[in-house]
């Protein structure tokens, strides 16, 4: 494949032709900020805040959109590049409501990342803000459009990441809105809630309900594991707050990347519900007692290993479970076959 | 799944046959759609006008049950057209002249009959599907007879091989797994004739194998019983004692009412689970388990890949992860189980299993493996049977089309059909105690066409009775074009609509997977 050479704030850096400045930049490990550009997405180029010098350009050009060509120089956080995000992020922070301290995606959020970075502490353009109604008639998703700056990523992501097109930019000018088709919520359109668009939102317009509520981004320790539900095997990250399961985020998963379902995004509640067994229990007189492991342990080995004793290993048989683990199964088979003395052991996967 | 799900967006054709795949899988679902969007053929056979059928090019709506003689009917056109791949039959095949011999009479015209599908759509269909460069089928438990990876697939094997869909990428034979671990619990050998990876108990060599490997003199040769010939022991007698890991068969199987009778009957009955399911109420001694956010293992998704759980959070309350739970019941009943962690299991699974060979935790920590996987070398087999089946030759099995066991009648003149929901899963154990998705889909109903309910005087939101020679329940009707005139349709996940009270526990002969696709009923409204 051809290949370009350029210079990026002075080191010499290889790129296959057709590789962006920003794509350049990030194999050298140059930071670009960018707001509107994702990876798996089309590129948008609207957001700006990707700009870069490049000698003998008239403008700034835009990092994400612009092809890296042999011999150019580039130039990233030069005083006109960072005088121009600035501005930016003066126009962003306007009509951004200045609620950091309450809002759910204080510390993981792009907005913030970039004004602490360069300095910008408030809008520099006092002016009309919108005041729309914070949208949360729904379980899963809460949508505050007054934080959305209209990076379209989410309408990117539901059109070809989920294949929707719930979505989309409605009204113009100041009045530009990212909606449903009729400007109606969620609840009311054809969204299936896989919060797709969620997980690309850069800022806190878009947040899963219940997680951004319990904890603060700082107080997540997050496990990656795979999906309890249907057998496609989506991985994704259990985000743990003081030895609880507090909610699910995206990671780049073998089988799913950062896509995930409904169920596997906002279906954990189940792991604490009061619900759980939380003991043993044995049933005596037609009612369940609580009991001691001992105890359980002790009449199960009893009552199985009489039957086998006294009726024959046949007279036994064991379900496994298509929920459980491989080293569960392995071992229930083992039992079943080295213990009992049966091969009657089958499970619910013909269901 | 013979590919990779990542391969199915790259398929030139997609024929989804039983499969309402947005709803059911649907992150494999986006892999459709991005084929569809890349310009893709879907071809959808299903009697429901689901969510994928409307993205479909073609919508067979087939009438229930009616899959194997759409399939020969495929196959019928394409011998009869000379459209088959004959370097791969002659090359890769047997018993071709067999298979050829039995789908002769499934002329379109004679499976129109059978299908209702017009023998023109068919032939539209074969012909594209044997004239692509790449094509997959997707199908789920719906339409096959087949069980866990080492039986043949067959009326839908034959297709592919026919046009040598199969061993290569982006094309190849999907049946796509409707629980989490459905493909490992199968590959570990929970399974009444196998053991893990699907070694033969029958085997002299393979059992004198795990017996050392397990420290005993020998294990028992002759193979074990199903669930359904299990719960019929149970209910005759000669099953005495049961113990049950993390399945709710009440709720799950057919004719549930028949299963709790069974149970009841029961000497002794454990139940190992997270929560105190319909199935658990019916034990003598129920054990607390930890959720997979609790505990350390792995599980094999529908495409064969290997992949970590990994413990979060403490086990709630005493509950206790299933695997010390096993170890604690075999050492009590004198057999000592020890096993620090389930790396450890993982070590001697891998070590047993040829296919789990080079399967650890270390290589596991860099991502998933599919396999087969023989040796810590080894980079795992995303595509199986490339250049040679498993078993040399791929063999054509010829299947006939049978019709369903029960058909409607004046007395039960509908078709029931049961399915799932895209918020829920399963008997709803899990998705109905989530604070969400039970929330925003809260209650179940009815899907019946409108033909239908103005027959029986049923408005949308109504409440019905529907009754099959097994038993009844209540819910709400919808009115829907999503089904055709005769067929009525409910998922399973809720407990309320216990709706395999209804369903048919006749079996197929093979695979004794129960008929629930179809059964007949009645509906009328109550109130
Ligand atoms: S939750 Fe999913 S379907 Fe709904 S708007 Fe977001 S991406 Fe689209
Ligand atoms: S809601 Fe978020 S992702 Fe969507 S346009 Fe606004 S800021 Fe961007
Ligand atoms: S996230 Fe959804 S599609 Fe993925 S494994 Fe879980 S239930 Fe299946
Ligand atoms: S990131 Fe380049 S224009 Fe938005």
């Amino acid at each position: 494949m051809a290949e370009v050479t350029l210079t990026i704030n002075g080191g010499q850096i290889t790129v296959p032709q057709g590789s962006t400045i920003l794509n350049a930049a990030q194999k050298m490990g140059v930071f670009i900020p960018t707001l509107c550009y994702d990876p798996e997405l089309t590129i948008d180029g609207s957001c700006r805040m990707c700009v870069v010098e490049v000698k003998g350009a008239r403008t700034l050009m835009i990092s994400c959109a612009t092809a890296a060509t042999e011999g150019m120089v580039v130039e990233t956080e030069s005083p006109a590049v960072i005088e121009a995000r600035k501005t930016i992020l003066e126009l962003l922070l306007a009509n951004h409501p200045l609620d950091c301290l309450t809002c759910g995606r204080n510390g993981d959020c792009r907005l913030q990342d970039y004004a602490y970075r360069y300095g910008v502490k408030e809008g520099g353009f006092a002016g009309a803000m919108h005041q729309y109604p914070i949208e949360d008639d729904n379980p899963f998703i809460v949508r505050d459009m007054n934080k959305c700056i209209l990076c379209g990523k989410c309408v990117r992501a539901c059109a070809q990441i989920q294949g929707k097109n719930v979505v989309d930019y409605t009204y113009r000018g100041f009045d530009t809105k990212i909606a449903p088709a009729m400007d109606t919520t969620l609840a009311g359109s054809d969204c299936v809630f896989c919060g797709n668009c969620v997980a690309v939102c850069p800022v806190g317009a878009l947040q899963e309900k219940v997680l951004r509520s319990k904890a603060r981004t700082w107080e997540i320790n997050k496990v990656r594991t795979t999906c309890p539900y249907c057998g496609t095997g989506c991985n994704f990250d259990l985000n743990v707050k003081d030895g609880k399961v507090v909610g699910v985020t995206s990671c780049d998963g073998d089988v799913n990347g950062r896509a995930l379902c409904v169920k596997g995004r906002f279906g954990y509640g189940f792991i604490h519900h009061p619900d759980r067994l939380s003991k043993p229990l044995i049933k005596k007189d037609g009612q369940f007692v609580e009991a001691s492991w001992e105890e359980a342990l002790a009449l199960v080995a009893e009552k199985l290993g009489g039957i086998r004793d006294n009726n024959g290993p046949d007279a036994l048989a064991v379900l496994s479970s298509a929920r459980c683990t491989n080293e569960e199964n392995y071992l229930l088979s083992k039992l079943t076959r080295a213990v009992f003395g049966t091969n009657n052991i089958d499970h619910c996967a013909r269901l | 799944m013979t590919n990779p799900i990542q391969d199915v967006a790259g398929a030139d054709f997609i024929f989804a046959i039983g499969t309402n795949t947005t709803e059911s899988h649907p992150i494999i679902g986006l892999q459709v759609k991005k084929a569809v969007r890349g310009g893709s053929t879907l071809v959808v056979a299903d009697p429901r006008k689901t969510e994928v059928a409307e993205l479909a090019k073609v919508h067979l709506q087939i009438k229930s049950g009616s899959d194997i003689a759409l399939l020969n009917g495929m196959a019928n056109v394409i011998i009869a057209e000379d459209l088959y791949n004959k370097e791969f039959v002659a090359e890769r095949t047997e018993d071709f002249e067999a298979f050829k011999a039995a789908v002769e009479k499934y002329t379109p015209e004679y499976v129109e009959g059978i299908t209702g599908i017009a023998a023109a759509s068919l032939r539209e269909v074969a012909r594209g599907y044997a004239r692509v460069k790449n094509a997959t089928i997707l199908y789920t438990m719906g339409i096959t007879q087949h069980i866990c990876g080492t039986h043949n697939v067959f009326a839908v094997a034959n297709l592919s091989m026919l046009c040598g869909h199969i061993g290569k990428p982006n094309s190849g034979v999907n049946p796509l797994r409707g629980q989490n671990n459905v493909q490992g619990a199968c590959d570990m050998g929970a399974l009444p004739a196998v053991l893990t990876g699907y070694q033969g108990v029958g085997l002299d060599d393979v059992r004198a194998r795990f017996a050392s490997a397990w420290g005993l003199e020998s294990l028992p040769a002759k193979p074990g019983i199903t669930v359904g010939e299990m719960l019929e022991g149970a209910s005759h007698g000669t099953i005495k004692g049961m113990y049950i890991m993390g399945e709710n068969p009440v709720l799950s199987d057919p004719d549930a009412n028949h299963v709790v009778h069974a149970l009841d009957k029961l000497d002794f009955l454990v139940v190992q689970d997270i929560f105190l399911t319909e199935t658990a109420q019916l034990a003598d001694v129920v054990l607390p388990a930890a959720s997979f956010a609790e505990k350390d293992g792995t599980f094999s998704n529908t495409e064969r890949r290997v992949q970590r759980v990994r413990k979060a959070v403490e086990p709630v309350g005493e509950a206790r992860p299933d695997w010390q739970i096993l170890c604690q019941v075999a050492t009590a009943m004198g057999y000592p189980m020890n096993y620090a962690s389930p790396a450890d299991i993982m070590k001697e699974i891998a070590s047993l299993t040829p296919s789990y060979g080079g399967i650890s935790y270390e290589r596991l920590e860099q991502g998933g493996i599919q396999w087969p996987c023989p040796n810590p070398e080894h980079p795992g087999t995303p595509v199986l049977h490339v250049g040679k089946f498993s078993r040399g030759m791929g063999k054509f099995n010829p299947v006939e089309y049978v019709a369903p066991a029960e058909m409607p009648d004046e007395q039960y003149p509908l078709v029931l059909s049961t399915g799932r929901r895209h918020f829920h899963y399963h008997t709803g154990t899990m998705t109905m105690r989530t604070g969400a998705l039970e929330v925003y889909y809260g209650t179940e109903y009815l899907e019946i066409n409108s033909a239908d309910a103005a027959k029986l005087v049923i408005c949308d939101g109504d409440k019905v009775k529907v009754s099959s020679r097994r038993g009844s329940v209540e819910l709400s009707a919808r009115i829907t074009d999503v089904v055709p005139e005769g067929l009525v349709f409910t998922s399973f996940h809720f407990p309320e609509v216990a709706i395999n009270r209804l369903t048919n526990p006749a079996r197929d002969s093979i695979a004794k997977i129960p008929e629930f696709k179809v059964c007949a009923v009645k509906v009328e409204k109550t109130a």
